[in-house]
């Protein structure tokens, strides 16, 4: 195994050199294991040495995930690992720094640093594992429970309306929104791909089924393939067994499930994930609040947007230039002084 | 006929007006012509947390206090000898605090039947009598102004907007302040509204002249240069001592300054001093709100940065979690608490001492902090490169303390010289350190510190988190020995800084049985209230900690040397609760929290009682 550190040879890495030598500690059949899987198996193709890699979350089931790659990493604390990797991507801009966060984590008493990571667009990729219930701390409901939830914290059910992470993304000035699924790995991977190569913030919301309290909770689209809305940009957009179902845009902007065979292909909407305005994105994300039919899953939004990290380093730069080299002793003299002399 | 000249040795002037009435400025201008003069100097801003309270009203005044002299001097003066009242308002808050006899100087076109009545005066305080045990002035500085102004093609609002250059030009000639500097900062400051800069040096010269030649002013005043040790000088407030200190703290290190902030009263001037000098490589992060800010900070020193967090009390509170996970991390933290009056929101420009004790223990768990307290405007300077030099050196989070007095109050400061500033750098792992391997919680034997690799060195990819840790692996352990080993060694790590720090130093010239112990921004009142106890035959020690976890390793016995021991502080006795427990020592309190800083008549006091 090679580091790539300036020898010219390409990196050639592989799954295995991104498993830490710590015993994983989730729950046997935890949909955690299939994302952790299929990242390590992705990492090697970034071609970025792992030194380079650091991954920050904060608390949570899904925030155990850094002390399983052998790379840098931090486990912090509840909600706060959006404004953690904030800090040091954008003082260390040589790193590619990755959070990965939960329902909880991220859009319960994280989701202020969450948006505002979004907003500003600093180059850090979110991994939002969405699993519908607090897990770690033994079954309570979510910010993504269902209404009506019945869990520990709710025996007569929650009267929470839950968020929906791609439209909270997506509000939030998200130049990159995805969702994709624990056990799909292709998918997934392509996901990650294109969320590694965005330039700026990219946001991944991944379902993952939390076998012990939450069981099945994404069945309608994990098991049943029928339900999957895939996304694919440049494509008319068509699900179902045979994609005898597809996507039409009403003329108020809002997205419609029909039958193709009702409208004909060419009533179905192209996807377009590079579209500057939001809405196309936004209304294909209310086609399912919650994963209980047909969801869409894919790339919902991927636009260029200045990059915080760049931003602020051009300032840098620029005031190098304009003012000099920081000099401590001018700066100290800087302003009326005046000078005592021996006597 | 030039008029003859009295000399002073020390001078207290007090600007009170209405907040939009420009008593900062003033008092500011009045500050540099001084410094510039070469006579000793302190201040004290005094203003209201709201931008523009409504005009004329009690809560809407501002003021601005100087205490300028030809020696040195410690404080901004307890009574002014002179007061400025620009309104009504400004005399009715203020006039309680000049002593009788002083010199009242108001604006009398502002003493209107409205304005009389906002304030809350049944009558005229310059017709009924009331103010005939002081030196009244009264001078038409609206009407003089406009008249100065009234070539100038300007709305009379503007003109009139020019009356504090009016006072100032005025109270620069009853001073013989040199001019120079004012006139060009106006047009420094106005350079792109030529009419407006033309007001204001019109309105600035004319309230001179009205100086030289009105009757109300039979003679001017004039207090020589003070005996300062020699070197370059310039006027500095404790803020941007501090945003200095940290830049010297950055180049000492060799490590960028990464600063998290998120607006707060009286800290915001830190954050905005450092936006400017981005050309230090300084990245100023505004966060979203208090957390991020220090978590931003936390996330960049993982990356190798000398990181910064800079709020006050009410924003300090809630970076609690994140300075525990620094704590865990064993990663350089800095967070400055520019502490306010509270609790809560409380009075958020008036200054208080009173979150010693919070960043002391206001963590969950053993959660130790090394802690250090600024002491004067220019000593924040030195505080902030001595809490960086702890942080990097020992990987932990320090707090740095200074508070809204020392933040906004300004005082001469003697240039240090580049040259002389400590080095502060560290090490970077670059190597694995057991067997091949990276192990995080390695330790430095000495300082306890553990070996801190920044993402980026090749082969010491390592995870480290909240979580218990195993001594030296950082594995996640529970292993309940080995809880009580990490517990311990936190404590041990910060406890032995002790040996790294100065020893406390005592001034005491007469072999007094009295010890006067303070903390922090309480410095100059209290060695002023010192050396006046001193001139009156008292014998007194005093003693100001600037460390305060750890304690200087020679607290304990400096405490027991003095039979009797005052601890005055502006809050209700957390460093005596501190002592009291550390040392066994019957010390007694002197605590005030009116949300000023003390006066040293009163301290002097205090301490004479225990004489
Ligand atoms: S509680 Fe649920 S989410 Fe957590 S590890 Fe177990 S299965 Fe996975």
């Amino acid at each position: 195994m090679t580091h790539g550190n300036g020898n010219g040879r390409p990196l050639q890495l592989t799954a295995k050199d991104f498993k830490s030598d710590q015993e994983v500690r989730w729950c046997p059949g935890c949909g955690d294991y299939a994302i952790l899987s299929a990242l390590q198996s992705f990492m090697p193709e970034l071609g970025i040495p792992r030194e380079r890699l650091v991954f920050i979350s904060g608390i949570g089931c899904a925030a155990r995930f850094p002390y399983y790659m052998e790379t840098y990493g931090m486990h912090s604390i509840h909600g706060r690992a959006p404004a953690i990797a904030t800090g040091l991507s954008v003082s260390r801009p040589d790193l590619s720094v990755w959070v990965v966060t939960g329902d909880g984590d991220a859009l319960s008493i994280g989701g202020n640093h969450l948006i505002h990571a979004l907003r500003r667009n600093v180059n850090i990729k979110i991994l939002l594992f969405n699993n519908q219930i607090y897990g770690l701390t033994k079954g309570q409901y979510s910010p993504t429970s269902e209404l009506g939830k019945v869990t520990k914290s709710t025996p007569m059910g929650s009267l929470d309306y839950p968020f929906n992470p791609i439209s909270l993304a997506l509000g939030a000035e998200a130049t990159f929104a995805a969702r994709s699924i624990d056990t799909d790995k292709r998918h997934l991977t392509e996901v990650l791909r294109k969320a590694s190569a965005h330039r700026g913030a990219a946001f991944v919301e991944i379902y993952q089924n939390c076998n012990v309290y939450n069981d099945g909770a994404f069945d309608a689209v994990r098991e049943q393939r029928e339900n999957r809305i895939v996304l694919e940009h440049g494509r008319r957009i068509r699900f179902g067994a045979d994609g005898e179902r597809g996507v039409i845009q009403r003329a108020d902007g809002s997205c419609e499930l029909v039958d193709v065979a009702d409208v004909g292909e060419e009533a179905l909407v192209v996807h377009d994930e590079n579209q500057e305005h939001p809405s196309l994105a936004f209304a294909l994300s209310r086609l399912a609040h919650t994963p209980h039919g047909p969801t869409p899953i894919g790339v919902f939004r991927n636009v260029d947007r200045p990059v915080y990290d760049e931003l602020m380093q051009e300032q840098l730069a620029s005031a190098a230039q304009l003012s000099g080299e920081g000099d401590l002793e001018a700066l100290l003299h800087d302003g009326d002084t005046w000078r005592v002399d021996g006597h | 006929m030039t008029k003859p000249v009295e000399k002073l040795d020390q001078v207290i002037i007090r600007f009170a007006g209405d907040s939009g009435d420009g008593m900062q400025l003033t008092g500011s201008r009045f500050t540099s012509e001084t410094a510039a003069f070469g006579n000793d100097l302190s201040t004290l801003p005094d203003f209201p947390a709201e931008i523009r309270a409504p005009a004329g009203s009690l809560p809407g005044v501002s003021g601005f206090q100087i205490q300028f002299s030809d020696h040195d001097i410690l404080t901004p003066g307890d009574a002014p000898d002179v007061l400025v009242a620009m309104n009504p308002a400004a005399l009715r808050t203020n006039v309680g605090d000049l002593p009788k006899g002083g010199t009242l100087i108001v604006n009398r076109d502002a003493f209107t039947e409205r304005n009389l009545q906002k304030a809350g005066f049944e009558g005229n305080p310059l017709e009924d009598g009331s103010l005939a045990e002081y030196h009244l002035h009264e001078v038409p500085l609206t009407n003089l102004t406009l008249e100065a102004l009234k070539s100038i093609d300007i709305t009379k609002r503007e003109a009139e907007r020019s009356k504090n250059m009016f006072a100032l030009g005025l109270m620069s000639w009853l001073y013989n302040r040199p001019t120079e500097g004012t006139l060009s900062y106006i047009e420094r400051k106005f350079a792109t509204r030529p009419l407006i800069a033309e007001a204001n040096t019109i309105a600035f010269k004319a309230g001179y002249a009205y100086g030289e030649t009105t009757e109300d002013f039979a003679v001017s005043y004039e207090v020589g240069p003070a005996k300062l040790p020699p070197g370059t000088y310039r006027n500095v407030t404790g803020n941007q001592a501090l945003a200095m200190g940290l830049i010297a703290a950055s180049t000492q290190s060799g490590l960028p300054l990464f600063l998290g902030a998120y607006p707060i009263t009286p800290a915001s001037g830190i954050l905005e001093d450092l936006a400017r000098r981005k050309n230090f490589g300084v990245r100023t992060f505004q966060a979203e709100d208090e957390i991020a800010a220090v978590g931003a900070a936390l996330g960049a020193s993982f990356g190798g940065a000398l990181a910064v967090s800079t709020s006050s009390g009410p924003g300090v509170v809630l970076k609690s979690e994140t300075i525990g996970l620094a704590v865990a991390l064993e990663l350089p933290l800095l967070i400055l608490d520019i502490q306010r009056a509270g609790p809560s929101t409380g009075m958020p420009t008036k200054p208080e001492q009173s979150d010693l004790l919070m960043v002391l223990y206001g963590r969950n768990a053993e959660s130790p902090v090394p802690v250090v307290a600024a002491s004067t405007p220019g000593g924040c300077f030195d505080a902030a490169i001595e809490a960086a030099r702890i942080a990097l050196k020992y990987r932990t989070p320090v707090f740095l303390l200074s508070d809204a007095y020392l933040a906004n109050g300004s005082e001469p400061w003697l240039l240090p010289d580049v040259s002389s500033l400590p080095d502060i750098s560290v090490l970077f792992a670059t190597e694995p350190n057991v067997d091949g391997e990276f192990w995080p919680y390695i330790r430095d034997e000495s300082t306890l510190a553990r070996q801190w690799a920044i993402p980026g060195t090749p082969g010491l990819e390592h995870r480290i988190g909240g979580l218990e840790k195993q001594d030296g692996t950082g594995n996640v352990s529970y292993d309940p020995d080995n809880h009580d080993h990490m517990v311990r060694l936190r404590a041990r790590k910060v406890a032995g800084i002790a040996a790294d720090i100065p020893e406390l130093d005592v001034d005491d010239p007469d072999g007094a049985r009295l010890l006067v112990l303070g903390w922090g921004g309480t410095y100059g009142p209290i060695a002023a209230a010192v050396r006046r106890v001193r001139q009156g035959g008292g014998r007194v020690a005093h003693a100001q900690l600037i460390h305060l976890n750890p304690f200087p390793r020679n607290t304990g016995d400096v405490l027991r040397r003095y039979d009797r021991v005052l601890v005055p502080e502006m809050n209700l006795g957390q460093l005596l609760k501190l002592v009291r427990a550390e040392f066994l020592v019957d010390a007694v309190g002197y605590n005030r929290v009116r949300g000023l800083p003390f006066r040293s008549d009163e301290l002097a006091n205090a301490i004479e009682a225990m004489l």
